[in-house]
């Protein structure tokens, strides 16, 4: 199964995936709808970490509503079926279903790889 | 209206009034946004003669129509005032995070006013924007004021703070934001700081309306090709701006011992590639951008972090100062950042008070203890606490150094590196025509970026002065559309993005279908815009405010270039071109032709009114 691979010490804090992330799924030009998420650790240590899903499929099994679908490995939210409750986003252990205030559901990576296509530093790409 | 938030903020620090307003469609079309927009309102808003200094002075910062969008590099906001240091128009632009996270939060412009007693900073978070007390921030250096500020209002927020030297109104002061970036030119800081305001704390969380989305997805995968397949992409990522050291060195351009040559001797340990082994953390980018020329750096000697040094500092704080070590010249980086000062103006000011030391024009009585000589890195670290605070002697460097050679004369002004006020930034130019005439003709002082000419001359040949004129403004018409975009420029400059992407990505963007052309057109309405600011503010102001210090009617002696010099007459023919090329008269204003021409009539009746056509 396809996944990513993370090399965080080759990030350098662009925020091309973020960008791309919103453009591709909301067609809005705006890094805080993305599912993938960069941390920040300055001025020490000096440091990025990529914060995105691993599909391990943990929400699929928390959400209560079935709002939660898996195909090819990836997990989906099904935004009619969502009402939104947050289940997912506790039961995540990687706290990577993220919110925004104009979206009635949470943001959740697809596995689309568009940031890996913009990410010029390699630091995330796909493996198989 | 697509490329922009929308919305302006006017922020009156006397009266500690915030009004909101919905940005002018027609700003847009005819200044296109950031120093486009700086200039138009600069030159509307401000009274004649406004002492940079007092309440009538505004700040104003501008994002760009391309600026937090998808297309490489769109990272930069551009502050703008009336320089406290030069006296005329002033811009710096900023890149990091701060514009991107503006304009999601929905404002484009902000205009600062007024100034308040008590300290404060601007908070601003989507809607909610309002000025608070910052009196605990006051005294605090400016990155230990963005790690506080961080502290307080969360990780999300993007900060841009003044240290103590804006505070005290340091002429050359700047503004700080993401640990190392900086609007570091024309004193952008002391204006805020002559404000009261310490901060801006910025947090937005909207969309940046775009024209054409899927167009602007495909324009900008295709320039990211470009970008990484070009074969200086990965070496420009390792070493940035320090990659010139090397070059600058081996063409005898690197500005040593106050400019008095070219080359350095022990410029070895200031290279690139010892930089980055002894110093570097991580490579470190900007918004959107791919290139990541940052070299956020540690010192283990100095227990010190910061985003830098660029090229600049290395010559302005390194060879220029005769230090040899890149660790100090990274300590002294993180002092000027912490305290708030250009690294550049600094540079510039204390070489020019080591050479007059040693010239015996400042009497060693005068320098409270100090041993102010070159290749003293003590000296300049006590000498830049006392310029920070306005201590002492740290009163006259905290001028800058055509102020100071004004006021210590005896010829000391032939070796005062500004033009207009504004310190050089690191080149010398004495083989290097074409970035001369750059730095002469620069409508904010001798700063590199509005044409950065020095490649050009190595080709050109260094002894002559043909097409300088010529190459010099179509630089200085190209370049400075990055800072009306709102991008930076180096995937233009390093690795050959083409221009016509530019253009078809503001296209995309902003829906208004300008060709290079037009947009040529009204880079070069904002420049007469701005020459036209300088004539109306500085009463005598013509061809002798372009002219450079004295030295470089010397011959450098020694290096690859040496023996080369300009003479008055190669600069002044220069001069001449150059204004006849503008559309300019003989002294430098631009003629009542080439001001209606641009559609600047107005500005036409003002200067004629004040005698100036």
């Amino acid at each position: 199964m396809k996944t990513f691979v993370l090399h965080h010490d080759k990030c350098t804090g662009c925020s091309l995936c973020e960008l791309v992330c919103g453009l591709t799924h909301y067609k809005k030009n705006n890094p805080k709808k993305s599912a993938i998420h960069i941390e920040r650790k300055f001025p020490s240590p000096g440091s990025f970490e990529i914060h995105v899903c691993n599909q391990c499929g943990r929400c699929k099994e928390a959400c209560p509503s079935e709002a939660i679908i898996e195909r090819n490995g990836a997990y989906f939210i099904v935004p009619e079926k969502c009402n939104f409750c947050g289940i997912c986003i506790e039961e995540c252990p990687l706290g990577v279903l993220f919110t925004h205030k104009d979206l009635a559901y949470p943001i959740k990576c697809d596995l689309c790889g568009e940031c890996v296509t913009v990410c010029a530093s390699e630091a995330i790409q796909w493996s198989e | 209206m697509f490329g922009f938030g929308g919305k302006t903020l006017r922020v009156n620090l006397t009266e500690r009034k915030i009004e909101k307003g919905k940005l002018d469609p027609d700003l847009i079309k005819q200044w296109l946004g950031g120093r486009g927009f700086i200039g138009k309102i600069l030159y509307d808003e401000l009274p004649r003669g406004v002492d940079p200094l007092s309440p009538g002075n505004k700040l104003v910062i501008a994002t760009g129509p391309l600026s937090g969008t998808f297309w490489p590099s769109a990272a930069k906001i551009v502050f703008g005032t009336k320089s406290p240091l030069t006296r005329g128009y002033g811009d710096s632009n900023l890149g990091g995070f701060l514009m991107a996270e503006l304009k999601y939060a929905g404002y484009d412009l902000i205009i600062l006013e007024g100034a308040s007693a008590h300290p404060l900073y601007l908070f601003i978070e989507d809607e909610i924007v309002e000025l608070r007390d910052a009196s605990r921030y006051w005294g605090m250096g400016a990155l230990e004021s963005e790690v506080e500020l961080k502290k307080e209002l969360g990780e999300a927020f993007q900060i841009a703070t003044i240290g103590p030297a804006g505070e005290n109104r340091v002429l050359y002061a700047n503004i700080n934001h993401e640990f190392g970036r900086q609007a570091g030119r024309c004193g952008m800081g002391a204006v805020m700081g002559a404000k009261g305001l310490k901060a801006i704390a910025v947090h937005g969380t909207g969309d940046i309306p775009i024209y054409d989305p899927e167009g602007l997805i495909q324009i900008t995968k295709s320039a990211l090709q470009h970008i990484t397949s070009q074969p200086y992409f990965k070496r420009f990522r390792l070493y940035g701006t320090t990659d010139i050291t090397d070059w600058c060195q081996g063409m005898g351009v690197l500005p040593t011992k106050n400019f008095m040559y070219g080359q350095y001797e022990k410029a070895e340990q200031l290279a690139p590639e010892p930089m980055r082994e002894k110093i570097l953390v991580r490579d470190k980018a900007c918004f959107g951008c791919p290139l990541n020329c940052a070299n956020y750096t540690h010192s283990k000697k100095f227990s010190t972090f910061i985003d830098g040094p660029e090229y600049e500092t290395i010559g302005m704080l390194g060879s220029n100062l005769l230090l040899e070590d890149i660790e100090q010249v990274q300590y002294l980086n993180y002092l000027c950042d912490d305290y708030g000062v250009d690294t550049i103006a600094f540079g510039g000011t204390v070489a020019f008070a080591m050479e007059c030391v040693e010239k015996g024009l400042i009497k060693k009585e005068a320098l409270d203890g100090i041993e102010l000589h070159f290749g003293n890195f003590e000296a300049i670290q006590a000498i830049l606490k006392k310029t920070a605070y306005q201590e002492g002697v740290g009163k006259l460097l905290a001028q800058g150094s055509r102020d100071m050679a004004e006021r210590i004369g005896r010829g000391s002004e032939v070796f005062a590196f500004h033009v207009k006020g504004l310190e050089f930034s690191a080149y010398e130019c004495r083989g290097a025509p074409a970035m001369l005439l750059s730095f002469m003709t620069s409508d904010i002082g001798a700063q590199h970026t509005r044409s950065w000419a020095i490649v050009q001359d190595m080709d050109m040949g260094r002894d002559n002065i043909q097409g300088r004129a010529k190459l010099v403004i179509e630089l200085q018409t190209l370049r400075p559309l990055m800072e009306v975009f709102g991008v930076c420029r180096f995937p233009w400059l390093e690795v050959k993005l083409d221009f016509g992407e530019y253009v078809k990505a503001f296209n995309a963007v902003t829906g208004l279908g300008y060709d290079k052309g037009k947009l040529f057109q009204i880079s070069e309405k904002i420049w007469n815009l701005t020459r036209a600011f300088w004539a109306r503010e500085v009463e005598d102001f013509g061809r002798k405010y372009d002219l450079p210090p004295g030295r470089v009617y010397e011959p450098l002696p020694s290096g690859p270039a040496k023996g080369l010099h300009l003479t008055e007459e190669k600069v002044h023919q220069m001069l001449d071109e150059y204004y006849r090329l503008r559309g300019w008269n003989q002294n430098g204003i631009p003629t009542e032709a080439k001001l209606r021409e641009l559609g600047l009539e107005r500005i036409a009746e003002d200067l004629n009114k004040l005698g100036k056509l």
